[in-house]
């Protein structure tokens, strides 16, 4: 399954108000990196369901948040935790690089 | 166990798979979890590969590189290597998740990787504003200032792709001339949006949480200068990816894999190296391609001289270790 899509209008309900750890995977269509990690995430999103959500957010169509967040680089992941990032990891990494920057929101 | 392993998924490793399927080697291609299809996946338009009159976008290039071995029956696994054993006469290659192949000949192709500045405030403002990838990353410097530093092909086409976003591209390189081909000095050249920085070397990268500009050293007179910008571009060469082989085969003066001749036979027998891993001076799509051939080739050779019941055997044992040592 791969990760839910949030938008600009959608951001504040999906992601910070959510209840549990959210990671936001800022990507775009013309981003090389970007489409080598999704597959990565949904992974990681599908072993660990239960500790912390994945979804995804489009830069070209949502840049209000993409500026907000100061983005200058992708793919960016950012954690969200009560409405607030508390861990940002840039660029594709293989899968047990980002468990192991995730380790936290993961155990 | 297999009859050959192919590490890496640049244009080397590709055009290698291609040639190894064709001739019924059904090669085993380990293409990286995130970073197969090489460097190329990470440009735009490629003007001069061969056949392509109109250019090809570099994603679309490797994809059709990729199917073209799929098609004559490489396998392709998008795992890392963690681990090689290259000394013996069956190759073990350990993968991130792991799993262990084995095989009697293996290609290396893992081309190199992105040299950086190596300066402290580089890596902590890494995806802050200073990159590596200006096709990923350009078009957030739209109306911005940014900087690329470097001289080559790499530098100028990132430069001009960037005047797409910014308003000025800074070109810093620290001589007076550049390396580029005429073709790309040219382009550079005409382009109002880009300026020349001759003989100035970045020397500091300026910024809390992301870049604010960077500070320059004068190559000539040593006078330093800053320079307010948001973006740093860094495409000052790459270094090849030696470091699962350190210890294991032999290496040049500079840093490259050492092969025998106009061979892709490296010190270690069985062991065949091909693209930039091999070349500290060309480094080119097609230059990569055919040193991939050329490992192809010598790894089919080397198959067919070894003695008559050795692939047989080896194809009739099973993929994982624990079966091979039940068996030895």
């Amino acid at each position: 399954m791969s990760a839910k899509d949030v938008t600009d209008a959608t951001f504040a309900d999906e992601v910070l108000a959510s209840d549990k750890p959210i990671m936001v995977d800022f990507w775009a269509e013309w981003c090389g990196p970007c489409r080598a990690v999704s597959p990565i995430l949904d992974k990681i999103a599908e072993e660990h369901a239960d500790k912390l959500s994945i979804v995804k957010i489009d830069v070209d169509n949502n840049p209000e948040t993409a500026m907000k967040y100061g983005i200058t680089s992708i793919p960016a992941m950012k954690v969200f935790k009560n409405g607030e990032v508390v861990k940002t990891v840039i660029g594709a990494k293989p899968k047990p690089a980002l468990e192991a920057d995730l380790a936290e929101f993961l155990a | 166990m297999r009859q050959l392993i192919i590490v890496g998924s640049g244009p080397a490793g590709y055009t290698a798979a291609i040639y190894a399927a064709r001739a019924n080697l059904k090669p085993l291609v380990i293409a990286s979890s995130v970073e197969f299809g090489g460097e190329l996946m990470k440009t735009t338009e490629v003007e001069n590969f061969p056949g392509f009159p109109d250019g090809i976008m570099g994603p679309d290039l490797m994809m059709k590189m990729q199917a073209q071995a799929e098609k004559f029956g490489a396998e392709i696994v998008y795992d890392d290597v963690t681990k090689l054993e290259l000394d013996g006469d069956v190759k073990r290659v350990t993968l991130g998740d792991g799993t262990v192949h084995e095989s009697l000949a293996l290609i290396y192709a893992t081309g190199s990787a992105y040299r950086k500045l190596g300066l402290d405030d580089e890596t902590r403002l890494s995806g802050y504003g200073v990159s590596w990838c200006a096709t990923c990353d350009g078009a957030f410097f739209k109306q911005k200032h940014v900087a690329v530093v470097g001289g080559g092909d790499s530098a100028l086409e990132e430069a001009t792709f960037l005047t797409r976003f910014a308003d000025k591209v800074s070109l810093v390189h620290r001589r007076g001339e550049l390396r580029a081909s005429a073709a790309m000095q040219e382009r550079a050249k005409n382009d109002p949006k880009i300026e020349f920085l001759w003989n100035k070397e970045v020397t500091s990268v300026l910024g809390d949480e992301k870049v604010a500009g960077i500070g320059l050293t004068d190559t000539v007179d040593g006078s330093e200068s800053a320079l307010d910008l948001q973006g740093l571009f860094v495409a000052i060469g790459s270094d090849p990816r030696t470091h699962l082989v350190h210890g294991q085969l032999d290496l040049t003066a500079e840093g490259t894999i050492w092969v025998d001749g106009r061979s892709s036979r490296t010190s270690q027998k069985g062991v065949f190296a091909a693209g930039d891993v091999i070349d500290p001076t060309y480094k080119q799509a097609i230059t990569a391609a055919g040193s991939g051939t050329a490992a192809a080739l010598d790894a089919e050779h080397f198959l067919a001289s070894l003695p008559t019941g050795v692939i047989a055997e080896a194809e009739g044992s099973g993929e994982l270790v624990d079966q091979i040592g039940a068996s030895a």
